[in-house]
């Protein structure tokens, strides 16, 4: 009889019931249920669900610099418990991440933490100090181990410096995540500009000041014929500019939060500044549109946009706090969520969480074939749990989920064939 | 009236009849203002800090007036001078102030919303004494008391609010007090200062100043801040002053017995004429005074509430 090193009896996949098989790291075969093996490990599948560890391409990790905030070990503790197996850093750490030292920096404190994974995927810098004036060296950020380039949070105003970034960075094949946002239109804004920020007397941020750069973004990318991946979309008008862009055949990707596609900014009226976020959650239609563009495929992934901040920072009025919310130890509920309501299916998660965005940035992930990676998740996709401040291994606690139930939790995390983490028993 | 309320945040808390006994209760302290002795010791032993991290003149005089003429002890605190600049934040300022046990604070404060947080904080009562540009529910009370003391009633009435509406509490505040009276009211302002989505606001909207006065029964003119030019939302104040600064020629489209109000301080020559604002029709003057009596209506209302309880 074939010995493996580690078993999963009777795992939901597609619909059907499998047991999983790894030796070395690595998927042997999805066999049929109840196939007869011997095993150094053996887990329990019963009643979960498994899917491709998730890549979340988007998160602010804080460190160096602001680990009041979040470091480089609690976020991919946070990270390991959410179903996360690789993360990628934006650059606006402290030093930004705009040379070598800095990713080789944040890629030893993530192995020092996690010798087997999650893994930090470091996000270079677009410019220098992410100040809009120069190039950051895209070559020596890619030697380091880059496997994107950004400007995000401090979109860049200058289309010529953008356009030659977008081109520099294609030459170590990097691409370019763009912060859509025109940052003199919403100058101040805390929210989205409309009927409620009217009536609560709080500055608006239009839907206009993300458009403009999304159409910039696309126009260059089809006259370049490079990529462009646009971050965080949150309404209605940049879908169907992107839906229009793919039609043409453009190379543009885009992401979107599970924060966009559950709550819309109703949830602002009392000045709750756990959803403060930019951009600023939208209304209820570009829920809908959001929703629906990421069942198309017009948006290509789900990222977390995971920006943790310290509780004394958001126990300010709102025009005070900071933006983000934290999001990795939530975003595979919230997501179960989505598929409770009937938007989503598993296999969607699979797409939106690690497939199509180890395609976008050249990632491995694991798509259940006879050698792919054993980087896999087991869900209890009904679980229910608290997420209390302890339940939530990041810092960063600002979530509106804070102290709220939640359903659908990871059981168990395997990364290259090792259990990094279980909350089940082993035989 | 039992007084449900423990802080005055916006207008939408209150209701009609709320408002009403506002009104009613204010009109007797009208009366002991008129008096030699214009003091009453029905808070005697109550201290209220007036808490004004926004420069203000007449509101904290106002709120201190009051208070000290119904013998509650005021204090005052300000931004400068305080821990505030030194980065102290809200939040631990208040459990500061709270250790001190006040019965009652009034804030004004630049950010919306900031009246709202120390009241989810604090056991005290909240006076909102203007949050940003979200609320100025006394301004509102007293603005729509001193029309009271005139009309009696709001029912047919048109009501033009002029100027800087989206920057506003006033105007905020205005506009959900005197729709809820009953009340029409009109805004009218270039399009640069609307608020967004006014269209969802329970207003008709103006963009003519002859327009929007036509027929009105009183004008509130608001105050035009002058870094509203510099954030490029006006070509200069000129041009303002000569097309949406409220002038005779705009007066004469109203009713003949309009009343002009404006929340003060004015820029004379700016958003109102000088003479205007000196006229017979103008009801300056008068907001100040029903102010303090609007003002003493609350603190009475807001710090005895647990007292009518028992």
């Amino acid at each position: 009889m074939a010995h493996f090193d580690l078993v999963v009896h009777n795992v939901s996949w597609q619909d059907e019931v499998y047991d999983i098989l790894v030796r070395d790291g690595r998927i042997v075969e999805l066999a049929q249920a109840g196939s007869s093996t011997q095993a150094s490990r053996t887990l329990d599948g019963e009643g979960l669900v498994v899917l491709p560890s998730l890549i979340d391409a988007h998160v602010h990790l804080r460190e160096p610099g602001q680990e009041y905030k979040e470091d480089i070990a609690s976020g991919l503790t946070a990270a390991a418990h959410g179903g996360f197996g690789q993360v990628m850093a934006m650059a606006n750490t402290s030093p930004v991440n705009d040379n070598a030292s800095v990713t080789r920096f944040m890629l030893d404190k993530g192995a020092q933490a996690f010798p087997y994974g999650p893994w930090v995927r470091p996000v270079g810098a677009l410019t220098m100090g992410l100040l809009g004036q120069e190039l950051a060296p895209a070559g020596e950020l890619a030697q380091a181990g880059c496997v994107a380039i950004s400007n995000d949070g401090l979109p860049v105003t200058s289309t010529e410096l953008f356009r030659r970034g977008m081109e520099y960075a294609a030459d170590f094949g990097l691409k370019v995540i763009d912060h859509c946002e025109d940052p003199w239109l919403g100058h101040g804004g805390v929210m989205n500009e409309g009927a409620i920020s009217s009536r609560l007397g709080l500055k608006g941020i239009p839907t206009v000041s993300e458009t403009i750069q999304v159409a910039r973004d696309i126009l260059l990318a089809a006259y370049l014929d490079l990529p462009v991946h646009l971050a965080h979309i949150s309404c209605r008008e940049s879908v169907e500019l992107i839906a229009q862009a793919k039609e043409k055949g453009v190379p543009v990707t885009a992401e979107t939060c599970p924060h966009y596609l559950l709550w819309d900014e109703t949830w602002v009226v009392e000045y709750n500044t756990s959803v403060r976020v930019n951009p600023p959650l939208r209304t209820r239609d570009d829920v809908l549109a959001l929703r629906q563009a990421v069942r198309t495929g017009v948006i290509d992934i789900l990222v977390t946009d995971h920006a943790p901040h310290a509780a004394h920072e958001k126990n300010v009025t709102f025009a005070a706090a900071p933006n983000g919310i934290s999001g990795l130890d939530t975003a595979l509920a919230l997501t179960c969520e989505l598929v409770r309501a009937g938007e989503l299916d598993f296999m969607d998660i699979a797409r939106l969480w690690a497939w199509n965005t180890a395609d976008i940035f050249s990632l491995p992930t694991c798509k259940m074939g006879t050698g792919d990676p054993a980087d896999f998740i087991l869900v209890d996709p009904d679980l229910a749990w608290i997420a209390t401040a302890d339940a939530l291994k990041s810092k960063g606690k600002n979530t509106p989920c804070l102290g709220q139930e939640l359903s659908g939790r990871v059981m168990t995390h395997v990364l290259g064939g090792r259990v990094i983490l279980s909350h089940q028993d082993f035989s | 009236m039992h007084w449900r309320h423990k802080d005055l945040l916006e207008i939408s808390q209150l209701t009609p009849e709320e408002i009403t006994h506002v009104f009613t209760t204010a009109a007797r302290f009208v009366e002991v203002n008129q008096r030699p002795v214009k003091k009453v010791p029905v808070l005697k032993g109550k201290s209220v800090v007036l808490f004004f991290s926004e420069p203000s003149t007449r509101t904290k005089t106002s709120f201190d007036i009051a208070g000290k003429r119904l013998s509650a002890d005021t204090f005052s605190l300000a931004k400068s001078g305080s821990a505030l600049q030194k980065g102290e934040s809200l939040n631990d300022t208040a459990l500061t102030l709270e250790a001190m046990s006040p019965d009652a604070i009034v804030i004004r404060h630049e950010h919306s919303g900031a009246a709202r947080f120390l009241a989810e904080r604090l056991q005290c009562s909240i006076i909102n004494a203007g949050d940003g540009w979200h609320a100025h529910p006394t301004q509102a009370l007293l603005d729509g008391f001193t029309l009271y003391q005139i009309w009696g009633s709001f029912t047919g009435k048109t009501i033009c609010i002029l100027g800087d509406i989206a920057h506003s509490r006033v105007a905020r505040s205005d506009v959900e007090l005197l729709t809820m009276l009953g009340a029409k009211v009109r805004v009218c302002a270039p399009r640069t200062l609307l608020p967004p989505a006014v269209l969802t606001w329970p207003v008709e909207v103006f963009n003519d100043v002859s327009q929007g006065c036509k027929d009105v029964d009183a004008i509130i003119c608001l105050r035009l801040q002058l870094e509203r030019q510099q954030a490029g939302l006006l070509p200069d104040l000129r041009e303002y002053a000569a097309i949406w600064g409220l002038a005779p020629r705009h007066v004469a489209q109203a009713a003949c017995d309009v009343k002009i109000m404006h929340p003060g301080p004015i820029n004379r020559g700016l958003e109102i004429a000088s003479e205007l604002a000196d006229s017979h029709a103008s009801l300056i003057l008068d907001q100040v005074n029903a102010g303090v009596a609007v003002r003493m209506t609350l603190l009475h209302l807001y710090l005895t509430r647990s007292r009518v309880l028992a």
